[in-house]
C-alpha cells in the first residue's frame, strides 16, 4: 500500500513567470508499508505469515554460515588499499590548472 | 509449539550467532587502526562550473563512463544530457512522467535510463537519430527509486515495492527479482567486478545480493532510519551507506560488520547522497541541510564542504577518472567542484 506524505510548500513563479505545479509539493513518498507488515505479523499466523517466515529462517541461515575475517585485517587492507591509490586521486592529490578539464580557461592576449 | 513459534525461536537463535560470530572478529576500531595515518590533506574544493538549465528540482544525476558527459533527472520532466567540460546541453528528452526519481547511463553511453513515481523505468536511445525510447520496463508495483545498467543490455532497478530487478533490455522482461527487504528499497550501488549489488532500503539496512542467482548473502543492520544512499568502496571490498538518521557508515564486506562511522553532533539533516574519490580516501555526502560534506573515510573526520546550493544536495557523482565531484540539488542547478 503507498500512502504518500503530501506537503504544501510556497510555490513561485520562475524567472519566466513559470510554474511547476511539483514544485509546490513536498513528496514524502516513502510507503508506509513497513508498519503494515509488523501489524500484520502480530495477528493469527495465516498461512502467508509461516511462508514469511520460512522464509526468513532460511535467509537467516544463509547469513550465518558465511565466512568473516578479523576487523584489525579488514581495516588494514582498506588502509593499504588507499594508501596504494592515493597518488593517483586527483581530487586528494590536486590538478595542476593546465590539466583541469572543469577549469575555464582564460583567454591569453599576446601583446 | 506451533510451527510460527518454532520457526520465531529459531530466527532468534540465528540472529543471535550472527551477532555473536561478528562480535568475535571485532577485535579493533578502524579508528584505531587508523590513528598511525597521516591525516587527509584539508580539502578545500572551488566549484568550476555550474550547470543551469533545469527548471525544478533535480533528483538524479549520473556520468558516463566517458568522464566527460552526464545524465541529471528533473520533475521539470527532462532528461538532460550535459558536456561538463564546455557546459553545454547536448540532449533534452522530456519524459513521459515528470515525477521521475532518478537516471542513469549505460557503460557505452548509448542508452539513459529514468523512472519515479509511474512505476516504471523508461529507457531511451540517445544515439540514434532522434532520441527514442527503446524499453518502458513495467512490473514493479511500486516508485522507481535508483537504477543502473551493467550493459546495454541489462539493467539493475531498485523499487518502493521493496525489491529489486535484474532487466533484459533484448527483451524487456524480468531476469531475476531480488526479495528480501522488508521496506522500500531506495538506492543500489553495482560491485567493481560486477558479481554482486548492493541495496539500502527504509527498513535501514543494506543487503549485498549475487547478480546472478538472486540470493541475498549478506545484510547490513546499524542504520536507524531508512538508507538513502550507497555506494561501493573502490577496492570492491566495503560500502558506504548515507541514512536519514543523520550519518553514514562504512560496512566491511568480509568482516560483515559497520568498521566505521561518519557523524557529528552538530549534523542534524539526513544525507541524500554519497560517492567516493577514486581512492575511497574522500566520502563526499549530501544532506538536506543544502550542503555536502567530505569525510576521510579512514579516521572519519570531517576534513571539507562544499557549500553553494541553496537547497537540498540531492545526488552526488565522481567520474570514473576521479577528475571532480558533481552536486544535483534542488535548487536546480548542477555543480562541479574540484
Amino acid at each position: 500500500m503507498l500512502v504518500v506524505g503530501i506537503r504544501l510548500e510556497a510555490c513561485q513563479p520562475d524567472s519566466l513567470g513559470q510554474v511547476f505545479p511539483q514544485d509546490s509539493i513536498r513528496l514524502d513518498f516513502k510507503s508506509l508499508t513497513s508498519g503494515v507488515e509488523a501489524k500484520m505479523s502480530s495477528k493469527m499466523p495465516s498461512s502467508n505469515n509461516i511462508a514469511q517466515a520460512r522464509r526468513t529462517v532460511q535467509q537467516l541461515r544463509i547469513e550465518a554460515s558465511i565466512e568473516r575475517i578479523k576487523v584489525s585485517k579488514a581495516s588494514a587492507d582498506l588502509m593499504h588499499y588507499c594508501g596504494e591509490h592515493a597518488k593517483y586521486d586527483p581530487l586528494l592529490m590536486g590538478i595542476p590548472a593546465s590539466e583541469n578539464p572543469f577549469k575555464d580557461k582564460k583567454p591569453c592576449t599576446i601583446l | 509449539m506451533g510451527e510460527m513459534d518454532t520457526l520465531k525461536k529459531e530466527a532468534d537463535g540465528l540472529k543471535a550467532q550472527i551477532e555473536a560470530a561478528r562480535k568475535a572478529v571485532n577485535d579493533t576500531t578502524m579508528a584505531a587502526v587508523a590513528s598511525g595515518v597521516a591525516a587527509a590533506p584539508r580539502v578545500q574544493l572551488k566549484n568550476r562550473k555550474t550547470l543551469k538549465g533545469h527548471l525544478a528540482k533535480i533528483y538524479g544525476l549520473h556520468w558516463s563512463a566517458d568522464n566527460r558527459h552526464m545524465v541529471s533527472a528533473s520533475q521539470d520532466g527532462k532528461l538532460l544530457i550535459w558536456d561538463t567540460y564546455t557546459g553545454n546541453k547536448v540532449y533534452a528528452i522530456p519524459l513521459k512522467s515528470s515525477w521521475v526519481m532518478s537516471c542513469s547511463m549505460a557503460p557505452s553511453g548509448n542508452l539513459v535510463a529514468s523512472g519515479g513515481l509511474d512505476n516504471m523505468c523508461t529507457v531511451v536511445n540517445i544515439k540514434a537519430a532522434s532520441p527514442k525510447t527503446l524499453r518502458e520496463l513495467d512490473a514493479h508495483e511500486g516508485y522507481l527509486s535508483h537504477s543502473r545498467f551493467l550493459s546495454d543490455t541489462e539493467l539493475l532497478t531498485a523499487s518502493g515495492d521493496t525489491t529489486c530487478c535484474l532487466w533484459d533490455l533484448e527483451t524487456g522482461k524480468q531476469k531475476v527479482i531480488y526479495k528480501s527487504h522488508v521496506g522500500d528499497c531506495m538506492c543500489l550501488a553495482v560491485s567493481p567486478d560486477q558479481n554482486t549489488f548492493i541495496s539500502g532500503a527504509c527498513d535501514s539496512t543494506a543487503k549485498l545480493w549475487d547478480i546472478r542467482d538472486g540470493g541475498c548473502k549478506q545484510t547490513f543492520i546499524g542504520h536507524t532510519s531508512d538508507i538513502n544512499a550507497i555506494a561501493f568502496y573502490p577496492s570492491g571490498t566495503a560500502v558506504i551507506t548515507g541514512s536519514d538518521d543523520c550519518t553514514l557508515k562504512m560496512y566491511d564486506l568480509r568482516a560483515d560488520q559497520e568498521v566505521n562511522g561518519y557523524q557529528d553532533a552538530a549534523l542534524n539533516a539526513g544525507v541524500t547522497s554519497v560517492s567516493l574519490s577514486s581512492s575511497g580516501r574522500l566520502i563526499f555526502a549530501g544532506y538536506d541541510n543544502f550542503n555536502c560534506n567530505i569525510w576521510d573515510s579512514l579516521k572519519a573526520e570531517k576534513v571539507g564542504v562544499l557549500s553553494g546550493h541553496d537547497n537540498r544536495v540531492s545526488c552526488i557523482g565522481v567520474p570514473d577518472d576521479g577528475l571532480g565531484v558533481c552536486t544535483g540539488s534542488w535548487d536546480s542547478f548542477l555543480k562541479i567542484w574540484n
